[in-house]
């Protein structure tokens, strides 16, 4: 009894000064919600970028702590400042998911750029402060865990003192009530906009920097946990909420920690995605708050910008389709031909993402966790069971439409940026229970030794034949999927992504035919998850990322929203590019970033025009 | 047995009575008219009736069914068509497209009541599009484009071209073309001819003549007295979330509840402030100016 309490008073003081953390993450998020209405999906960048700032105050140039928090600060804010005044400020007035997707778009390119100055490895961060713990009332506390709490009470403090009684405050205040009355009141809400960002760039590098000291190491990825855990923080504060997401982030932190020492250290990351998706969906408006918001919000759940489609003769389709089955007979290099096997696999996601993203509007970056369902079921059902590789594929696309359906029903009724936040954290969900049912999945070590793909005895192992049958199945998905947005059912779901509430009256039964989009689009992802996995032959929950995801929703709007050859354009442009130009192979998340920002700034509608 | 039947709805938004115990009854092949001034509660009425919002108390019923468990998907296949005060074409959609997607509650594939054999059908029919759902495309199109004629040239030559391409006076028609094409049994018009000038507002009276003379049932917001007086068999008029007067055009229009309510007299004396009385009286002022030149 007595070391559980212990043990009890531990962990409550662990999950408070990660909460502590947490929190100053999700304020900042909150803040850029509350007068940008934008969930900035950089923001973990910027809180990573504070953590490697700290790294080289103190390692590379010997400073003093206090002056490392002073460098991280003006930094931070700065970084803050340009995302806003070149990335964001050119989009004003777009629909509101567009600056979403450029800050995605920044967080690649900040990521990838942390990774070529600083290598991918992590590094040890040094600690500056007295190792000794001290014994307070039969609890340890460290000198770092003051220090984070110093420092968020203080953080706090001025925050509260800057909002409350300056007229900067006020102007923020103010525009995140009603930005059009601000505006009319004289207050420069462009300013305020930049404020906001380089107020809460500069507490998220903080936090940076005290995550750094406080686990002793920086890495690239911890950028995007970061974001997550601070979204997190956010919904369940009630999004826009600044005193809510300090709570909220106080909160996540001792759920992880309790739960960390109730269920294993593996399950850490599980907690933020569950409580991220309950709250969305249970409670959107968080825990602390009373009133329920009216919900009729504009529509704006996609990125569907004005424009018809480019015509595309079928001649010109035929045309296309003759030269890429002509490319391992002209051009037999094995390099090439598994490049092009990748774009034609990630097509097939790219198909998928562009029926539920472009026809259907429902933004979704979960694609992955799809494919993981689909090469998983693949692979269990051919190792376990002993099934042929052609019926586990197909079982395995039809797992993957059933489960994954069924994960995202509860997301149905998010509306906009919503379910897009939602279905990432879904696609995580599908990892981490990869990663911690062990019974099922052998965990973190993955499964090896799948069998290469094979079609009633033939075993496909040469590049040619994985070619071959990887762009069959991808002019397969192509022409069911034709077929399907030209009919009716096409109609139909056109008819949901424009207006929910129109199609509703005319009868759309909105769960319903969600329910078809994300179903065949799992489908769809799952199958070519299945083939995926064999062509690799070895499969773990780190295949399948939120990367791939955000790659195939980039390669769609590249393409043009809806548009399917420019779903397959999309795809085969942005991952044979990096590897035809060997020079930027390296740099290919700068690329894919830059992509993405450039096409939702300049070229909205795609290159072939949305459909 | 009245095919629209409302009784003691009541609707309110953070403590305001949007609707306050409205009753209204409505027969087949009615044309009836909701007046009334901004703020009165005409579209939360409308939107009440049409299940988009749900009524705090009271029951709405149609052809003797209840309406207000229905989700608001169900309306439609009853035969409850509507137009939107604001205007909600779907913007990226051609406006053929547009028009068949009021047909989408009578395609044969959304008959099914069970979700399973619902989706299955639009699968197997999206996916094989077997003859008779060639069929049914074909029959609804020229159905569609009959609808559309009755425009005149104003969207057929633009049958193709999307929806947020044409004028506010067009999205308008292609909003009542997509209603008609629902074959509705009681038609909701939410301001038909807001942002019309007065040619194309006589073209409209005479096209919504033209639906009254083939019996179609009319439910109608409009606040161009001159076309409701001309076009509705009767007339409800309504303040502050309540019916105030009822009954034929001539008899509503010399009411002096109704000419008051217009006018905003009754507030003054009932303690509301100078700037209330202001902005009530700024909202009020098309109405006014209509009323005036139009009515009296």
């Amino acid at each position: 009894m007595e070391s559980f309490l212990r043990t009890f008073s531990d962990q409550t003081i662990n999950g408070l000064v990660i909460g502590n953390i947490y929190a100053f993450i999700a304020v900042g998020l909150a803040l850029i919600f509350g007068v940008g209405n934008l969930i900035n999906f950089a923001h973990g960048s910027v809180f990573m970028v504070g953590a490697y700032v700290g790294w080289v105050c103190m390692t590379w140039w010997n400073l003093p702590l206090a002056v490392a928090f002073v460098v991280v600060t003006l930094v931070c804010a700065l970084v803050g400042v340009a995302i806003e005044r070149f990335a964001l400020y050119p989009l004003r007035g777009a629909p509101p998911i567009a600056p979403l997707l450029a800050t995605i778009g920044v967080s690649f390119m900040i990521d990838q750029a942390v990774q070529l100055l600083f290598s991918r490895n992590p590094h040890a961060f040094p600690n500056p402060l007295i190792e000794h713990r001290f014994q307070v009332g039969g609890v340890t506390v460290g000198a770092i865990d003051l220090l984070i709490a110093g420092v968020g009470v203080a953080a706090a403090l001025t925050l509260y003192s800057f909002l409350r009684f300056t007229r900067w405050g006020w102007a923020l205040r103010a525009t995140a009530q009603d930005r059009e009355a601000a505006l009319q009141m004289g207050v420069n809400v462009n300013a305020v906009n930049r404020m906001t960002f380089a107020i809460a760039a500069a507490l998220g590098g903080i936090a940076g920097l005290l995550v750094g000291m406080y686990f002793n190491t920086v890495y690239p990825t911890m950028s995007f946990q970061a974001t997550f855990k601070g979204f997190a923080a956010v919904v369940l504060g009630g999004l826009g909420n600044v005193p809510g997401a300090v709570l909220g982030g106080l909160l996540l932190g001792l759920i992880e920690s309790y739960g960390v020492a109730i269920f294993g250290a593996t399950y850490r990351n599980l907690f933020a995605f569950i409580i991220l998706i309950a709250v969305l969906v249970w409670r959107p408006n968080g825990l602390f708050s009373l009133k329920p918001r009216v919900t009729q919000e504009p529509l704006t759940g996609t990125f569907i910008a004005k424009g018809r489609p480019v015509p595309t003769p079928k001649w010109l389709i035929a045309t296309l389709i003759g030269v890429a089955f002509v490319v391992p007979i002209l051009a037999p290099n094995p390099y090439l031909l598994q490049i092009l096997t990748n774009a034609w696999l990630l097509g097939m996601v790219a198909l998928s993402v562009t029926l539920v993203t472009g026809t259907a509007g429902q933004t979704s970056l979960g694609q992955a966790g799809f494919m993981a369902i689909g090469a998983y079921a693949s692979a269990l059902l051919v190792l376990r069971l002993g099934w042929p590789f052609e019926l586990s594929m197909i079982a395995a696309a039809f797992i993957s439409a059933i489960l994954g359906t069924l994960l995202v029903f509860p997301a149905f009724r998010l509306r906009a940026a919503y379910i897009a936040i939602a279905t990432l954290a879904i696609g995580e969900i599908v990892n981490q229970v990869i990663l911690n049912w062990e019974g099922l999945t052998q965990g973190a070590m993955g499964i090896a030794g799948l069998p290469p793909p094979s079609l009633l005895g033939w075993q496909m192992i040469r590049p040619h034949e994985i070619y071959y049958f990887s762009l069959a199945l991808l002019c397969l998905a192509a022409l069911v999927q034709w077929r399907l947005v030209r009919s009716p059912l096409g109609r139909t779901w056109r008819s949901l992504r424009e207006d929910e509430v129109a199609a509703q009256a005319f009868g759309v039964n909105l769960n319903r035919y969600k329910t078809l989009a994300f179903g065949v689009a799992a489908w769809l992802a799952g199958l070519s998850g299945a083939v995926t996995g064999h062509m690799y032959t070895y499969i773990s929950h780190e295949t399948f990322t939120n990367t791939t995801s955000i790659l195939a929703l980039t390669m769609v709007i590249l393409g043009g929203m809806g548009n399917l050859l420019g779903a397959i354009v999309g795809a085969v442009v942005l991952t044979a590019l990096p590897e035809v130009f060997r020079g930027l192979a390296d740099y290919r998340y700068l690329v894919y970033g830059l992509t993405l920002l450039l096409v939702i700034r300049f070229r909205p509608q795609g290159l072939l025009g949305t459909d | 047995m009245a095919l629209l039947e409302i009784q003691r709805v009541s609707r309110a938004f953070d403590g305001v009575l949007a609707v306050n115990e409205v009753s209204l009854q409505m027969d087949a092949g009615e044309t009836v008219s909701v007046i009334g001034p901004n703020g009165a509660g005409k579209t939360t009425l409308f939107n009440l009736i049409t299940g988009l919002d749900r009524p705090d108390r009271g029951d709405i019923r149609f052809n003797g069914e209840s309406l207000i468990d229905l989700p608001p998907d169900a309306y439609a296949r009853r035969g409850i068509a509507r137009t939107f005060q604001h205007g909600r074409v779907f913007g990226n959609l051609s406006v053929l497209d547009n028009v068949l997607l009021g047909a989408h509650s009578r395609r044969r594939a959304t008959q099914a009541q069970a979700a399973w054999l619902h989706l299955a059908q639009e699968l197997f029919y999206g996916l094989f599009w077997p003859s008779s759902m060639r069929q049914e495309e074909q029959a609804l199109r020229a159905e569609a484009e009959t609808i559309l004629a009755q425009f005149g040239e104003r969207l057929l030559p633009r049958l193709h071209q999307p929806a947020y391409s044409l004028s506010y006076a067009n999205r308008r028609r292609v909003e009542i073309a997509r209603a008609l094409l629902l074959k509705p049994r009681l038609l909701l018009l939410d301001e038909p001819t807001a942002g019309m000038n007065p040619a194309e507002t006589a073209e409209m009276l005479e096209f919504l003549h033209t639906l009254k003379a083939r019996g179609q049932t009319i439910l109608l917001i409009e606040h161009k007295l001159s076309l409701v007086m001309k076009l509705s068999d009767r007339v409800i008029v309504m303040d502050e979330g309540r019916v105030i007067a009822e009954g034929a055009p001539e008899v509503v229009r010399s009411d002096p509840r109704v000419i008051e309510a217009y006018l905003g007299h009754h507030r003054t004396g009932e303690g509301d402030t100078a700037a209330d009385e202001d902005t009530a009286n700024k909202a009020r002022q098309p109405v006014v100016a209509g009323f005036s030149e139009e009515a009296i």
